[in-house]
């Protein structure tokens, strides 16, 4: 984010970044900074928010009557997130008994994910899979947590989109069952540690990992502060 | 404390450090064209795969407002923007400046790159891609550019 501000300001353009990683704000030196202390991905601090997200712009564009920089402020107020306390959320059970654990369970969770997106209309599942697909893909990410190779098991395309797309397919369901905005992380930590896709992606990501996969397939199957070890 | 983990193991990047830090003296705000340009790897044509590694950049139409989010990291929250993109991409809080007068106007086009690049020097971004943004910015006249991190 640092040195884009620096080029942009070269071109002609008053720039003012927030930042979410101070250290790297230091380390680069854009012009001017606003840092926030925010949980990644919510870089304007609180969703559905109007007014805090108004302060934070008026406190980034005060910057802009600075008369020379590098400028790096810290916003006063901190959000941290809250991956040690998951979203508590209950799964519909799905008719499905024919199938395994993890792809009923996700079969139960697409009337949720259908509400979610017809709420918000927007959705990040799809760089592979299709909402639709993500039971099946439970389905062949359990032979690799198996032990087969993930080469040979019919992923469609690259594991960590598919993986993606699984955990988000959960996330944006959970939005419908629990009902409130959660707090950053919540939804992920209930994802990987309390329902059987995520503890199937943890097992086939150290599946991969001890076979000598190349590091990218299993590195970025789940996030890296949710790699465990079983 | 996820975040604190990954602000901690990210912090020792060595980033491209300029050797003078630009500096362009803005015009009073309430007299200012806005754009964002965020990172959060956002398309407008409903296409959720963006690439590890790609540093081009994406258009975004002010008046399309319906873009999705595509990047490609796992490490940070996305049910913030499925409740409510101004959380990364905060237009209809700079529609209200524009309508209160704060700012003059409100872009006709913003910006997206992705974050979270595998080449730490962004030589891409500073010397092809980069520039090539601040033109589509600059030819839309516009002076202040807000940028969002993700």
């Amino acid at each position: 984010m640092g040195t884009l501000a620096s080029v942009l300001e070269q071109a002609g353009l008053s720039t003012v970044a927030l930042s979410n990683i101070r250290k790297q704000a230091e380390t680069t030196r854009p012009p001017r900074v606003l840092h926030c202390e925010f949980p990644l991905g919510r870089p304007l601090g609180k969703p559905e928010d109007p007014s805090f997200q108004r302060s934070v712009l008026n406190a980034a564009f005060i910057l802009l009557g600075e008369d020379s920089g590098p400028v790096l402020v810290d916003y006063p107020e901190i959000i941290t997130d809250e991956s040690d306390t998951p979203i508590s959320c209950v799964i519909p059970p799905a008719d499905t008994a024919d199938r395994h654990l993890g792809a009923a369970e996700a079969l139960g969770l697409l009337p949720a994910w259908r509400r979610t997106y017809e709420r918000y209309d927007r959705t990040t599942v799809g760089k592979v899979a299709t909402p639709e697909q993500v039971p099946d893909m439970v389905d062949l990410f359990l032979r690799v947590a198996e032990g087969e190779d993930w080469k040979t098991v019919g992923l469609p395309g690259d594991p960590t989109k598919i993986a993606a797309d699984i955990r988000n397919f959960y996330e944006e369901a959970s939005l419908s069952l629990t009902g409130g905005i959660p707090d950053a992380r919540q939804a992920e930590t209930w994802f990987v540690d309390h329902t059987q896709a995520g503890q199937i992606i943890q097992r086939a990501r150290i599946a991969m990992k001890e076979s000598g996969e190349n590091r990218y397939f299993w590195y970025y199957l789940l996030p890296l502060t949710q790699h465990h070890e079983l | 404390m996820a975040d604190q983990q990954l602000r901690d193991l990210l912090s020792d990047l060595k980033g491209h450090l300029f050797d003078d830090v630009p500096w362009t003296l803005p015009k009073p705000l309430s007299e200012c064209r806005v754009a964002i340009v965020t990172t959060a790897g956002l398309t407008v044509d409903g296409d959720t795969d963006w690439n590890p590694g790609d540093q081009s950049f994406k258009v975004l139409p002010n008046n399309h407002r319906d873009f999705t989010l595509a990047h490609y990291s796992p490490n940070f929250d996305r049910t913030g923007w499925i409740v409510d993109p101004n959380v990364v991409l905060p237009l209809d809080r700079l529609d209200e400046m524009a309508e209160a007068g704060e700012i003059g106007s409100v872009a006709d086009v913003h910006i997206s790159f992705m974050g979270a690049q595998v080449d730490h020097t962004l030589e891409t971004i500073r010397l092809d891609t980069g520039p090539a943004a601040a033109k589509v910015l600059n030819d839309d006249q516009v002076d202040v550019v807000l940028l969002t991190p993700v």
